[in-house]
């Protein structure tokens, strides 16, 4: 920041100070006021704060891993503690954290706001699916506390049904609940979204987000079922020893391994589509431009929907089913790679003859791109057949969803954050520190990350802590890089806490965004809007030609 | 072993298929990650704000564009696809002329035999340049056998068998991974392939001491455990004759058919209700739990020797 920056940064200061909406929706404290709360926007800083618990347990899970893997005879854990670890890790960052990341935080807190209603269509339910989560989220953690689960968050039979001595039914019945709050957000969307617009605002009006919003509900209504199923039948078999799974009582291993991706496959899309669409609201607010290829990255989210129904077989080539299904499913999975190629050369499309303001929500959306387009590309190793017999279950596998998972999912959860910010508080974070944050969380993710593929290739399978000394090398330098993705996450917490209290005050429109949620106060009134807002254009109305100067000079 | 690479060592005719595939994989997201990131390197600095780049007439779309950035990758996928199809074809179909391998996963533990009736455990012996084909079963949870080496991997699955080959190009020795998660000790079930020149493997496959082949052990377990006193053509119990079965259509009670494969072979032995034969009572006890995993694959052995053999008249 140079001293002309500051200057006008002080003069703004003065200017809108009284631009910060005292009566807002933050404006009551009292315990039961977000207890009992219905509103959407406090709704989604409840998950904020419940994501954030279980997303710090996760982490220091993957830790406790790194540190433990740095040497390859391991000897800080036994190897009971370790594949609890990993399935604390998994678990709870993909039900507890990944899943409800972006929907039920950014999901809730902006769709009303972007459409243009005062709330979402059900907004007890919508306050029950977040104490259901809570339920479901205690008993994850009693399991925890009880002694822990290792049968991986893949729960593969006939171990977790027959063998596993852990506690594996209180952890089934955890994710179990937590479906259901799933399942109430997402069919809270669809309604929302498709009788709560405002006036005028028609299907391909609507922002990318809310597309993505849409196919991501789907997916979660029609998919979470069989995932509910599948875990009632884990606790049948293990609780009764009816057998379902386990061939000795005449069950099928394999028909666990169909019912479980069925569900899991089409959640990975829950993860990452909803990503995509913060990563479509930055990159056109940052470019200035009317998003290139609308419809098409509209129509793009939900053909991923509905293919990535279809793929699921792909995680099971080596299982020994049958070789024409194998080739069935690698077909389709090569087909749902085209939808998420669409999205990323129209984002850069996008960039072209506009004027680009690298801010933190930008570069965050600008590292999603790069992150994502690795981790898609490495998706076609594990479509392509033969190399997948290879690679399955190796350190390839862990590299590529963590691509997708981290590097896009997280990294967008971060963009988004950081640019919903201002609207959610009120106030801005300190630009500077956003962007080494952006930086420290790219620079830290490859290092953690790219190393682990060359590993897979070379044949670590995943869930081992000791391996070979010939591997140590590659799990040294991705112990080095999680330390510096270590900090780029805890930088932002730092800064977002600092800011919430005492950030410059943002203004209604810091970015001079076109969205509807731009167009009220920050943080905005309890029923979003003063007037009900009518849409007259298609969305990203941006002229980067009469561009305007952003100041962002806050601290 | 014990040095620093970037690619595991290719000693199987199977690995320089796979990794002709990967290098080519690897080469078109080369090109995809170029072709984007300086897209997108070059329209950053372009476009940054305040630039004096010309900025009229932005377009927000084309369907000309986008048709051919739709087209292209899926005709790329398509070809991708071919070309990781064949290979896997190949790879899960077992060929003819094979050294047969008998492997049992359990927790945690690889325990192979030979069909000449030579044991290990965890460590496989085979000559180089020569088809090796395992079959392979858990006698508890899902194990994956696999051998980075050779670039091939197979679950080995509780109650179903599957199998797995390779034809190993270079001698020396090489890892065996478990690569599906089975519990505490999964990391531990490791070990290693031996490949070695012919000589050596006669020499070492006659080493020790003497066992019998597998045939021969299941043709005692056929005696000892009782199986021939149905399935023999002096019976007094009606019991189908196994002779000439192998690979077989047999009709069934219900009036299907099947193939008289490993598998049958299996669930005849252990659940014997499953699948009744067509003009036969379902008298037959079955045999689960009083045989060992490795006792079901040498009467299998033993079944399929006798199951080649001309059927004799009843």
């Amino acid at each position: 920041m140079n001293t002309l920056d500051a200057k006008v940064a002080t003069e703004i200061d003065i200017k809108t100070e009284g631009q910060f909406a005292r009566d807002n929706y933050l404006s009551e404290h009292t315990v039961g006021s977000w207890l009992l709360t219905t509103d959407h926007k406090r709704i989604g800083i409840l998950y904020l704060f419940t994501i954030l618990v279980f997303f710090t347990i996760a982490s220091v899970a993957a830790a406790m891993m790194r540190i433990e893997l740095l040497h390859p005879a391991g000897g800080l854990m036994t190897s009971e503690t370790y594949n609890k670890l990993f399935t604390i890790h998994g678990t709870l960052m993909v039900w507890f954290f990944l899943i409800p990341s972006i929907p039920t935080v950014l999901g809730n807190f902006v769709l009303p706001l972007m459409i243009g209603a005062r709330d979402v269509a059900f907004p007890k339910l919508n306050l029950m699916s977040w104490y259901i989560f809570v339920f479901g989220g205690l008993l994850a953690t009693w399991s925890l506390i009880r002694g822990g689960v290792d049968t991986g968050w893949t729960f593969y039979t006939p171990y977790s049904t027959t063998y596993a001595n852990s506690h594996v039914i209180s952890m089934a019945a955890g994710i179990f609940v937590a479906g259901f709050s799933t399942i109430i957000t997402g069919m809270n969307f669809i309604v929302t979204t498709h009788k709560m617009r405002a006036t005028g605002l028609t299907w391909f009006r609507l922002p990318l987000f809310v597309w993505s919003l849409y196919a991501t509900s789907l997916i979660m209504v029609l998919a979470t079922p069989v995932l509910a199923t599948t875990l009632a039948l884990i606790s049948v078999e293990r609780l009764w020893g009816v057998g379902i799974f386990d061939p000795k009582l005449g069950g099928d291993p394999i028909l666990f391994q169909h019912m479980f991706w069925f569900y899991s496959h089409p959640a990975v899309y829950i993860m990452i589509l909803p990503g995509m669409g913060v990563v479509s609201e930055v990159i056109a607010c940052f470019s200035r431009k009317r998003i290139f290829g609308y419809a098409w990255i509209a129509c793009s989210s939900m053909a991923i929907a509905i293919l990535g129904f279809l793929v699921w077989g792909h995680h099971m080539f080596v299982s020994g089913q049958s070789v024409y299904a194998g080739m069935i499913f690698s077909v389709l999975s090569f087909l749902v790679a085209v939808p998420s190629g669409v999205k990323v050369f129209n984002w850069t499309a996008t960039l072209h003859k506009g004027s680009i303001h690298f801010t933190t929500p930008m570069l965050y959306a600008l590292g999603f791109i790069g992150l994502f387009v690795i981790g898609g590309l490495t998706g076609l190793f594990l479509a392509a057949l033969s190399v997948d017999v290879h690679v399955h279950d190796t350190y390839f596998v862990i590299a590529h969803f963590h691509y997708i998972m981290v590097g896009g999912m997280v990294t967008a959860f971060m963009g988004g954050l950081h640019y919903w910010w201002p609207k959610i508080t009120g106030r801005l974070y300190p630009e500077l520190w956003g962007k080494l944050a952006a930086l420290a969380t790219f620079l830290g993710f490859n290092l953690t990350f790219f190393p682990l593929f060359i590993l897979g290739y070379l044949g670590q399978p995943r869930r081992y802590h000791v391996y070979p000394p010939e591997f140590q090398i590659f799990h040294v330098l991705s112990t080095a890089g999680a330390s510096i993705l270590g900090v780029g996450y805890v930088m932002p917490l730092i800064y977002f806490i600092w800011s919430a209290k005492r950030g410059r005050v943002a203004g209604p429109n810091p970015w001079h965004a076109t969205g509807l949620e731009w167009q009220t106060a920050s943080p905005p009134p309890k029923h979003n809007f003063i007037e009900t807002p009518i849409v007259t254009d298609k969305p990203y109305g941006y002229s980067a030609e009469k561009d305007v100067d952003l100041d962002l000079a806050s601290i | 072993m014990g040095k620093f690479h970037l690619f595991p060592p290719e000693a199987s005719t199977t690995a320089r298929n796979v990794d002709a595939l990967y290098f080519a994989l690897t080469l078109i997201s080369l090109f995809f990650i170029t072709v984007i990131f300086l897209a997108i390197l070059f329209f950053c600095i372009k476009y940054r704000r305040g630039s004096p780049a010309d900025r009229s007439n932005p377009s927000s779309g084309s369907n000309l564009i986008e048709l051919g950035w739709t087209t292209v990758p899926t005709l790329m996928g398509l070809a991708l696809f071919t070309c990781g199809a064949i290979d896997y074809f190949r790879i899960e179909r077992k060929p003819g002329n094979a050294i047969d391998v008998q492997v049992v996963g359990k927790q945690w533990m690889w325990k192979l035999q030979h069909a000449e009736g030579k044991r290990e455990i965890n460590e496989l012996h085979i000559p180089v340049d020569q088809t090796v084909a395992l079959t392979l079963i858990s006698q508890d949870v899902i194990h994956s056998f696999f051998v980075p080496a050779f670039r091939v991997k197979q679950d080995v699955v509780p109650g179903k068998y599957t199998s797995e080959w390779f034809k190993p190009t270079r001698t020396g020795e090489y890892h065996i991974f478990c690569s599906q998660y089975c519990g505490t000790q999964h990391a531990q079930m490791i070990g290693r392939v031996v490949v070695m020149q012919p000589q050596a493997y006669e020499r070492w496959l006659k080493s020790g001491e003497q066992t019998e082949s597998i045939v021969r052990a299941g043709e005692r377990l056929f005696h000892g455990r009782g199986c021939s006193g149905c399935h023999a053509p002096n019976s007094k119990f009606h019991a189908p004759l196994l002779e000439g079965l192998y690979r077989k259509p047999v009709p069934l009670a219900d009036g299907t058919m099947v193939t008289a494969d490993d598998q049958y072979l299996r669930d005849s032995i252990l659940q014997p209700a499953k699948q009744i034969s067509a003009g036969y009572d379902n008298i037959m006890p079955s045999f689960s739990g009083h045989l060992s995993e490795e006792e079901i694959m040498q009467l299998i052995a033993y079944l399929k020797a006798i199951g080649q053999q001309e059927p004799p008249q009843q």
